[in-house]
């Protein structure tokens, strides 16, 4: 910690870099806010496409300054694996630990610690395994977004089975 | 393809996230909110949830007591906005009775992309902040007030946020032991 208090110090004129916990508290605000909207979610089922829709909308945002000096991308692959390293680690801390692919437009990105879950359970805890979908519901619509504006048109969709590792299914829609 | 100089800085990408996903948010409760007041309120208690989980990572983090006077807590939120957002707001404006000072911002990274739509005017954009001062102080059992006299984003030239002392919570007897 005492380092990054000096590093924000070096460069006085760089604005504000604010803290990591702070975004992970502010998702559980969003969280806590869809669900409370979400009025007539039937039995496990909950409504949270709004969560997935303020991912997209950071997503479709964020990826734009990341990329701004990047070189352009050769095609499809390129950019997911660009999506996988930096963009992952830039935003989650770490980079995706697996991808696969059909080669026909399905990706499977696996993390094995997301950072949203990290904290929920440990290894082998079913505990919170029904409520995990609430976390991960923005960071799909973050990836695409992303996507989006890198001009991939795509579902995402998440699925656990053991925290707090986690897999985002992203299947692109050809044209 | 030589990728080499660019590369991204990972603090710089979170605090990035952390501004566009809290922009998600404002606009996501005017859309869900005919009206700016109802979004403001909603802003603040979201801040008061932040604030009172917040306050146990400033207290692990910078080891730090008790205050000794509100001067003291002053300063302290001062580090706070240091540690968490990386800014200093400047401590002016006490009032002779050394319960009211106002926290300056002159960048916010709240509000780094923002601009406001003329027809927004009763929207307290950074409405979170008084709310996690509020959910902060009072889990050191201190009830202040918080609010907004000058926004940057109304023309101001800097955004000040009044702290009021309001008093100071006492222990609570637990439950069913009166």
């Amino acid at each position: 910690m005492k380092q990054q208090i000096i590093d924000s110090k070096a460069n006085p004129g760089a604005s504000g870099e604010a803290d990591d916990c702070l975004f992970e508290y502010l998702h559980a605000e969003l969280v806590n806010y869809v669900l409370s909207r979400s009025s007539n979610a039937a039995e496990g089922e909950e409504e949270l496409s709004r969560l997935e829709w303020m991912g997209f909308s950071v997503g479709y945002r964020i990826i734009e300054r990341l990329t701004r000096e990047w070189s352009r991308f050769k095609d499809e692959l390129d950019m997911i694996k660009f999506i996988c390293t930096d963009f992952w680690s830039s935003l989650y801390h770490k980079q995706i630990d697996n991808l696969r692919t059909n080669h026909h437009g399905v990706y499977v990105l696996q993390d094995n610690a997301f950072r949203l879950l990290d904290k929920v359970g440990t290894s082998n805890s079913k505990q919170y395994l029904k409520e995990s979908p609430r976390l991960l519901a923005f960071t799909c619509g973050l990836l695409r977004g992303s996507l989006a504006n890198l001009g991939i048109i795509s579902t995402v969709t998440a699925e656990t089975t053991t925290l707090p590792s986690c897999k985002f299914h992203v299947q692109v829609q050809k044209i | 393809m030589s990728r080499t100089g660019t590369k991204l800085d990972a603090k710089k990408v979170s605090s990035e996230l952390f501004t566009l996903t809290y922009g998600a948010l404002v606009a996501q409760l005017l859309q869900d909110y005919e009206n700016a007041e109802d979004v403001n309120k909603q802003l603040e208690r979201m801040g008061y949830n932040i604030g009172i989980r917040l306050i146990e990572d400033f207290l692990a983090r910078t080891g730090s007591g008790r205050c000794y006077d509100f001067r003291d807590t002053a300063e302290k939120i001062q580090s706070a906005f240091k540690i968490f957002l990386g800014i200093t707001p400047s401590i002016t404006n006490w009032s002779p009775a050394g319960d009211e000072f106002s926290l300056c911002f002159e960048t916010n990274p709240l509000t780094e992309f923002v601009e406001l739509p003329d027809n927004y005017t009763n929207l307290k954009y950074c409405n979170i902040l008084p709310g996690v001062l509020r959910g902060a102080c009072e889990m050191v059992q201190m009830e202040v007030a918080c609010w907004f006299v000058q926004d940057q984003l109304k023309n101001d030239n800097v955004t000040e946020l009044r702290v009021k002392f309001v008093k100071r919570l006492e222990d609570a007897i637990p439950a069913g032991e009166d």
